[in-house]
């Protein structure tokens, strides 16, 4: 009876609802058992525990990146496979795929770790003067203290004027800046912070279709309502706002809508959103009364003609008072992406515009809890937002591994686009930005059919057959999201230029 | 104050009517308000306190402010005796943990040879465990394998040979993301099924804000003061009896050695908590991060796995339990590299697979602090050329902390109105202040009278301390909690300046 109250559940991934009463059911039953019969039973189960928690899927790292890791595993063992490594394709982890590390941020991360480094003459001088720099920021001259929790005070100063240059002078007050484990918990804290309610007000929240998982994830997980709104696959996967419109509409009837997530440039759609369009979701936003969340992990990760990047703050500001002055938005950055690629070091930071003040001393508060960011990661995106400059001896080096792996990346994203278009059933849009592609895929009947046998989502099924024959480990569609009868696969532009052409190959 | 007792009831129902009712607000009027406001915020966040950083603490940077913008004050700098933060107190870092952590920073000094060979052996190691052989690259998100391999070696050297599996160990940003993650799991249900958290009065105040953030109800069981913070079987027993008319009590909490009381807990009670835990039926967390952190004659850290182990099948095979451990204390004092793990024991299989599933939504712990870890658990051996030196440093910062516990425990019992148990371990002492009546009701004004105790004190003397309320304690009692950090020579000061202080204070309100 309880088991298939759970069952009944876990199949709600997407519209997750919050949680049903069923759940009070399935523990008062365990006390019962308890307390009526002798039992053996654990005091954690599948039953027992937070019934939110298993309607959280995360498709990056979900069931078919655990094939991929069990078929390394097994060919580290000898045995025997039409391929000769498992290529992960599935993930945005530029080093994990060759990229190589900015030479100046390693040396100043070095000098952080081990300052007695500073007396050695192998190390340029900017590196030095920005090692110590952080250092006197840092308590007990270390980076192994705590640091403030909203991040260190001097970074935070690095980033506004780093926002303040990017955003052709628009001001950015240091007060608004939080740095963060990662974009991930930034947005994370922020979602906590919005979802509230009960039943028909349970609060609503925009994400694109298809969206980076951690968004469905972390809805889930609080018990919000996800509302999906698609993007356009035949216009470049541009977002239309009638969509928008029709997609709140419909759920001002069950929830209460209250937050807008965008990903620009988008993952894993690669679109690069153009001025208009911009300006045209913040006048929605304002009109509708929707928080603003602005993901722009991936800002310096533009490559096609035409495009570029519009932070949300800057157009923003520049449609005038009538807007800047209420709309409140938070945009998110990274420094796992664009051409530093240090997903390991788990660097972020947030800028929170026009936020009520009384929430801003929650959030405060909040992220207190936890302490600190990693410091080599707030140290890390420091040296991001403060680079080598023209006339630092670091600035040559500096500029040519930069411009090496974007270009590498707006190659191997051109490429991708083209290969993938020769083949019949494969339509891949251009990727305009970030690191992937988003191919949708037509897969023959029979194939759907097969899948849903096996109780599988005929890409996934087709994923699946395809890590196993190449070894090749890509993330289907359906972990994304995608409209109805729609398949879709989502690959790294990430291998170096050879490898990926036998990739694409296969 | 009207907060806490909200947030031991297992009612969200009150806040949530608030919530609905500025919902309607927000509906039938045209409002120019912004969307996200006090009243439309998440309500669990409002009730979250965290007084390690709280009220106190911003006080403290804002004098720091003053005092660098040229404001006249009775002291030259504020002493931030709140946090255990080691560096920052003028902790220096084990030498060796920093030259592997530069090399794996910046793997071209390993042609540099002012490393020795150790330090370029295990960056080697490391470095080849990672994606790309770069720390940039993510890690599984359960952390590198043979991290996770040298964590489980260290774990069975510790506790005697008893084995660990290193799939039962997961690699986390500090402890306290291991220690929410388990709370999340724990926590469901609704009303009187909803999921109780025993924790200790005083605890560390990470405990009840995360219980705030989940709504789980808090069980608070007291440590007895008059013991030297001992734990009571009998007042376990008590507590969970109470809490099983309102709530679902399922997990018991113990950090030991204790934080903020320093109490290192006996074989013997261990046992006892064990056996109470089987016979409640609860899930126990065992907060071990001050493991090495252990002064007093008499006392030895006594691993909650390793005593389970011992106690045989019928427990070692049942109770299910999870272990915390972190880089942030102990002797490396690396906070700010945010390194952890938790080892997970008894845990259902289905359970732990929703545990990796839920890891991997934010991928994987920060690299750098995984490969600190690793060398944490696997330091220099003696027949390596670094054994020498990370020896020496290891036993100065340990024998540093010691002195400062006997020293700190001393003073402060010299001083009428403030007794001092002994500090067993950890890095804090706990005393309890006698506060004048006439303190305690100026206070009751507008704030808790150890608040009001402690933001005189920083005002006056620039020592920042955090107040035993924003730990709990037996009502009627105050506290404040010091951290026995600061160079030895600056702690004398310290002590002698609290000295005059209560001193001064109690004349005041006599």
């Amino acid at each position: 009876m309880f088991d298939t109250c759970v069952l009944k559940f876990s199949q709600y991934s997407s519209q997750s609802r919050y949680s049903s009463p069923s759940f009070c059911h399935s523990v008062d039953g365990t006390k019962m058992t308890e307390n009526g019969v002798a039992t053996r039973a654990k005091v954690l189960t599948i039953d027992t525990m937070n019934p939110t928690v298993k309607k959280v899927e995360y498709a990056v790292r979900g069931p078919i990146v655990q094939r991929a890791v069990e078929l390394e595993k097994e060919l580290s063992e000898g045995i025997k496979k039409p391929f000769a490594e498992v290529i992960k394709a599935n993930i945005g982890d530029a080093h994990a795929m060759g990229q190589q590390p900015i030479t100046f941020f390693r040396q100043v991360l070095a000098l952080c770790s081990y300052p007695e480094l500073l007396n050695d003459s192998t190390f340029p001088e900017d590196a030095k003067s920005r090692a110590r720099h952080i250092l006197q920021s840092c308590g007990g001259n270390s980076m192994g203290a705590y640091s403030a929790s909203q991040g260190i005070d001097s970074v935070r100063q690095d980033v506004a004027r780093y926002i303040e240059r990017r955003d052709g002078g628009v001001s950015c007050d240091p007060d608004n800046i939080y740095l963060t484990t990662g974009a991930s918990d930034g947005i994370v804290t922020m979602l906590k912070l919005l979802v509230c309610g009960q039943g028909s007000n349970r609060t609503g929240v925009m994400i694109s279709i298809p969206q980076y998982p951690l968004y469905s994830a972390a809805l889930a997980e609080l018990g919000a309502v996800q509302i999906n709104y698609y993007l356009n696959e035949e216009k470049c996967w541009s977002l239309d706002i009638s969509e928008l419109q029709r997609a709140l509409d419909e759920a001002r009837q069950h929830c209460n809508p209250r937050a807008l997530c965008i990903i620009n440039p988008g993952n894993p759609t690669g679109q690069v959103q153009s001025r208009q369009c911009i300006e045209d979701v913040i006048r929605f936003a304002a009109k509708e009364r929707l928080f603003l969340m602005a993901d722009e992990v991936y800002q310096d990760n533009v490559y096609a003609d035409g495009c570029q990047f519009h932070s949300f703050k800057k157009v923003l500001f520049e449609m005038g008072p009538e807007y800047s002055n209420t709309v409140e938005l938070a945009s998110f950055h990274s420094t796992s992406k664009c051409y530093m690629g240090e997903c390991g070091f788990r660097g972020g930071y947030m800028e929170i515009i026009n936020m009520d003040n009384e929430v801003k001393a929650q959030l405060t508060k909040l992220v207190s809890v936890r302490l600190c960011p990693p410091v080599p990661g707030q140290a890390l995106m420091d040296l991001v937002v403060n680079p080598p400059q023209p006339g630092e001896p670091s600035y040559a080096n500096f500029i040519k591994e930069r411009t090496a792996t974007l270009s590498a990346l707006a190659e191997k994203a051109k490429l991708t686009e083209q290969v993938l278009n020769t083949v019949p059933g494969i339509r891949c849009n251009p990727v305009q930005g970030a690191m992937y592609s988003f191919p949708s895929l037509t897969i023959p009947e029979k194939a759907v059919r097969e899948a849903r046998d096996k109780g599988q989502q005929p890409d996934m099924f087709y994923c699946m057959k395809m890590l196993e024959e190449t070894g090749i480990c890509l993330v289907p569609g359906s972990g994304f999201g995608q409209r109805d009868g729609t398949y879709h696969f989502r690959m790294t532009i990430l291998p170096p230029t050879d490898k990926l052409k036998i990739l694409l190959t296969k | 104050m009207h907060e806490r007792v909200k947030s031991q009831r297992v009612g969200t129902k009150n806040i949530l009517h608030t919530s609905n009712m500025s919902q309607e607000a927000v509906n039938g009027v045209p409002c120019r308000g912004k969307v996200l406001t006090l009243d439309t915020m998440n309500p669990n966040v409002k009730r979250v306190e965290y007084a390690v950083r709280g009220p106190i603490v911003q006080r403290a940077v804002q004098i720091e402010k003053e005092l660098r913008e040229g404001a006249k004050k009775p002291f030259t700098e504020v002493i931030k005796a709140n946090i255990g933060d080691a560096h920052a107190m003028g902790q220096k870092p084990v030498t060796f943990l920093r030259q592997v952590l530069a090399l794996c920073s910046y793997p071209e000094l390993l042609e540099d040879n002012k490393f020795p060979e150790d330090a370029k052996k295990r960056a080697r190691r490391i470095l080849g465990a990672c994606g790309g052989q770069s720390i940039g690259a993510y890690s599984a998100s359960q952390g590198i394998e043979c991290v996770r391999q040298d964590v489980a070696r260290y774990i069975e050297k510790r506790d005697g040979g008893i084995p660990s599996n290193p799939d039962n160990i997961y690699l986390s940003t500090g402890a306290s993301d291991a220690i929410v993650t388990m709370l999340k799991l724990l926590v469901c249900g609704e009303g009187r099924g909803r999921t109780g958290v025993m924790i200790s009065i005083p605890q560390y105040p990470l405990y009840s804000a995360a219980l705030a953030d989940l709504g789980a109800v808090q069980i608070n069981y007291y440590l007895d003061e008059d013991k030297c913070w001992s734990l009571d079987i009998k007042e376990l027993r008590r507590a969970v009896t109470e809490a099983r008319q309102h709530c679902n009590p399922r997990v018991l909490c113990i950090i030991n050695p204790g934080n903020p009381t320093g109490q290192v807990q006996s074989r013997q009670c261990i046992e006892d908590v064990i056996r109470f835990a089987k016979e409640e039926h609860l899930f126990l967390m065992a907060d071990e991060v001050y493991q090495d952190n252990v002064y007093a004659e008499g006392c030895a850290f006594h691993s909650f796995k390793k005593v389970l182990f011992e106690m045989g099948p019928e427990y070692s095979s049942t109770v299910e339990m999870a272990s915390f451990h972190s880089t942030s204390k102990c002797y490396m004092g690396e906070c700010g590299f945010r390194g952890g793990y938790m080892e997970v024991i008894n845990l259902d299989p289905e359970v732990k697979a929703q545990l990796i599933k839920l890891v991997s939504v934010r991928l994987c712990p920060p690299v750098p602090g995984q490969a600190l870890l690793d060398l944490v658990v696997n330091p220099p051996q003696p027949d390596e050329p670094s054994h020498t030196t990370f020896m020496k440093e290891r036993t100065a910062v340990l024998a540093a902390l010691a002195e400062k516990a006997r020293l700190t425990e001393q003073v402060f019992n010299t001083v009428p109105g403030i007794t001092c148990n002994p500090v067993q371990g950890a890095m804090y002492t706990f005393p309890r202040i006698t506060l004048p009546q006439k303190a305690i009701d100026k206070a009751k004004a507008g704030q808790v009278p150890d608040m009001f105790y402690c933001m005189r004190l920083l005002e006056e003397e620039g020592i920042c301390l955090v107040p035993g309320s924003g730990f709990g304690q037996r009502e009627g009692t105050f506290h404040f909690r010091m951290t026995i950090l600061p160079p030895t020579e600056k702690l004398k000061i310290v002590l002698q300046k609290i000295r005059d202080f209560h001193q001064r204070f109690t004349q005041e309100f006599s």
